[in-house]
């Protein structure tokens, strides 16, 4: 199997050892959840060296969806919901979607927005539109399709982010400190490796882009220690197999035909800039926030949860009073707990 | 009046049926409590040899690669009563079927029941039928009680298990939960994962003959690392799994990948975790001379050098492998 190579003990502890030869402090985020979710299944952070910092950042879009939005979707109560599965979990002011299931609401767990516009075929439905631009696509064009095949008992509730402003956001909060970037790989898949050329440029910083085997990682952060110690900044890509510098040009056309930029909210971070997409005028019958006139003005309740420290890459989840405590993936409190992919979930499973 | 703990959760939602954490915790806070039950099991033994089981068998859908839920309603029982050590005889059937079901398929059902009891080699003797209004249940539901014999001197309990012990698996993991993901959400999977679904008593007791066998557990709801966890919970010694011995297909391992899910914590149904003295040489040809433990490994060993159990990755590092809360939900990307 293709993935059994990228798997290779052999080769894993050479680069390892290589990496041990860098005795100088240095603090990496990994910026998706799922680099998350794979440094924690291997392991890698007990096999890297200490003075190697592998920090979670905001990268899970479950996550980073605020409260309100989970609000908005309970508040739809005679229709019928469909969500991605690891919503379900995640904590609204009240309740989560799994408990208003159990209370009555019609809530549905899909793998593709695709079932869910089977589903309105029969019955009003609407689509939690999460995701970053992994998932937005293929969101966007299930839009196209309800407006082409006019299914008007379709509409998507959107909180779509995007990752650059988010790392723009990260850089210019004074607080943060980061040496460098593990870049996504499945967003890089779709908007390219040039995306983050402003990095360098703007801002001093290195990235590099990186696969989800434990050698794409390992060989990603030797890559990350070579420019740093070329002393010149640089994005590279690790991930060449699956991402090219331009990206998918044809799911960024469908993105730009059926979204637009807007400011957005990220639980625990606040608004960032641009950092969003809602939907276009033209397919506004498919906007649920328009159609169902839903609030999602955007608050926080106030909490001890210190998931905006830990999103930041200031603190480790266990320095968070509340972790494994009052917060736990059993009753989260904060975002970072909800999903299997979240920094405090990861924690609690894989390094306690 | 036994004392009433007010659990953290007002209602009962799908997370406390998933056989994790909190499954657990509704047993011991509502029923364990009520019942003055001081052990947990899924069978008792009564009157020195006599074991019983019961388990209610609600599967969407009722038919699926590999079997059906009359096959699931025999062999999930069978098996129960199976690694207590105890040798299956006889099965009461209740059925609950929705107002509107098909006599055909009902029929089908009760046909694979008996195939599924011929070839365990137990009798359906006696049962109950109820209907219920339309959209009172979801098609059909069965529940199987299964009573079983112990033969003499056979006593197999976590409280056997020693330092030491290899750890043994028969089959492939996670393939019933691939198959129910592939059938409930028309994922078109080509060729169609295959449940594990199979009455294991004859593997069983041939195993039990060759071998020093300390305890056993069919790895159902949960999966591998919920038993484990169990096992742990009740005997404190550690358990280190090596992930390079572990048996998955990989189709298996690919779309687990795919969704976000580990083989480890799913549910399968023609799967036993053995605990067993060394000799793993001559228990795995045992196993691996049966039909139903062609894949059979030993996927590791009870120690002191952890405490809990740990899973040592291919890379040679150690992660733990917690007991989850709830069943483990798909990723987003």
């Amino acid at each position: 199997m293709l993935n059994n190579s990228f798997q290779d003990p052999g080769l894993s502890h050479k680069i390892l050892n290589q990496i041990s030869e860098y005795k100088k402090e240095l603090r990496i985020m990994e910026v998706c959840g799922s680099h998350t979710m794979a440094i924690g299944k291997w392991a890698l952070r007990k096999l890297l060296p200490p003075n190697i910092q592998l920090i979670s950042g905001p990268g899970c879009p479950v996550c980073v969806t605020p409260v309100s939005y989970i609000d908005a979707l309970i508040s739809l109560k005679s229709l019928t919901i469909t969500v991605f599965g690891d919503l379900l979990r995640l904590p609204g002011s009240l309740t989560t979607l799994e408990t208003a299931r159990a209370q009555g609401l019609d809530v549905r767990l899909v793998f593709s927005p695709l079932d869910a516009l089977k589903i309105a075929q029969k019955q009003e439905t609407v689509f939690a539109g999460i995701g970053f631009e992994t998932t937005t696509p293929g969101i966007a064009h299930t839009i196209r399709l309800a407006q082409e095949n006019n299914i008007t008992n379709f509409s998507v509730l959107p909180a779509f982010k995007l990752i650059p402003p988010a790392l723009k956001y990260l850089l210019l909060a004074d607080d943060v400190e980061i040496d460098a970037f593990l870049l996504p790989g499945h967003v890089s898949a779709i908007i390219g490796s040039n995306a983050y050329s402003f990095l360098p440029a703007q801002f001093d910083t290195s990235g590099v882009i990186s696969g989800f085997e434990p050698l794409d990682i390992l060989l990603a952060i030797k890559m990350i220690i070579d420019i740093l110690e070329s002393g010149k900044n640089a994005i590279e890509n690790e991930y060449q197999r699956v991402v090219s510098p331009s990206g998918n040009l044809q799911a960024q056309n469908i993105m730009n035909q059926v979204l637009y930029p807007r400011d957005a909210c990220w639980r625990g971070l606040g608004i960032i800039p641009a950092s969003g997409l809602a939907i276009k005028p033209e397919f506004s019958r498919f906007d649920a926030t328009q159609k169902y006139d839903l609030d999602i003005s955007y608050y926080e309740p106030p909490s001890p949860c210190r998931c905006a420290d830990i999103l930041k890459g200031k603190i480790l989840p266990p320095q968070c009073p509340l972790f494994a405590d009052s917060c736990s993936p059993a009753h989260p409190i904060g975002p970072c707990m909800v999903s299997s992919e979240g920094s405090c979930a990861a924690y609690y499973k894989y390094e306690r | 009046m036994p004392l009433i703990i007010n659990m953290k959760d007002k209602i009962i939602t799908l997370a406390h049926g998933s056989g994790a954490r909190l499954t657990q915790k509704l047993i011991s806070i509502v029923f364990a409590a009520s019942f003055n039950m001081t052990e947990l099991s899924d069978y008792a033994t009564i009157e020195h040899n006599m074991v019983v089981t019961t388990d209610a068998h609600v599967i969407k859908p009722l038919f699926f690669p590999g079997g059906d839920i009359g096959r699931l309603a025999v062999t999930g029982t069978v098996n129960d009563i199976a690694v207590s050590g105890a040798v299956p005889a006889y099965l009461l059937a209740t059925f609950i079927i929705e107002e509107g079901f098909a006599v055909s398929d009902l029929q089908k059902i009760v046909a694979s029941m008996q195939e599924t009891a011929l070839e365990a080699g137990v009798r359906i003797i006696a049962g109950d039928t109820k209907v219920v209004e339309k959209h009172n249940a979801e098609g059909l539901y069965i529940t199987t009680t299964g009573i079983g014999f112990l033969p003499p001197n056979c006593h197999l309990s976590t409280s056997k298990i020693a330092l030491n012990d290899n750890i043994f698996i028969n089959n492939f993991i996670g393939e019933h939960t691939i198959a129910i993901i592939n059938s409930r959400n028309q994922l078109n999977l080509n060729p169609p994962p295959c449940s594990d679904c199979a009455p294991l008593n004859h593997l069983i007791q041939k195993m039990l003959t060759c071998s020093d066998i300390h305890f056993m557990r069919d790895a159902t709801r949960g999966g591998i690392a919920t038993i484990l966890n169990e096992v742990f919970d009740d005997c404190a010694l550690g358990i280190i799994i090596e992930e390079s011995a572990l048996p998955i297909s990989s189709p298996t391992q690919a779309i687990s990948d795919l969704l976000g899910l580990e083989p480890l914590y799913m549910a399968n149904e023609g799967v036993i975790v053995t605990f067993a003295a060394s000799q793993p040489r001559q228990l795995l040809s045992t196993m691996q001379n049966h039909k139903y433990g062609k894949n059979a490994a030993r996927i590791g060993y009870v120690t002191n050098e952890v405490k809990g159990v740990y899973l040592r990755t291919s890379l040679g590092s150690l992660r733990p492998l917690p007991m989850l809360n709830a069943d483990p939900l798909p990723r987003i990307c």
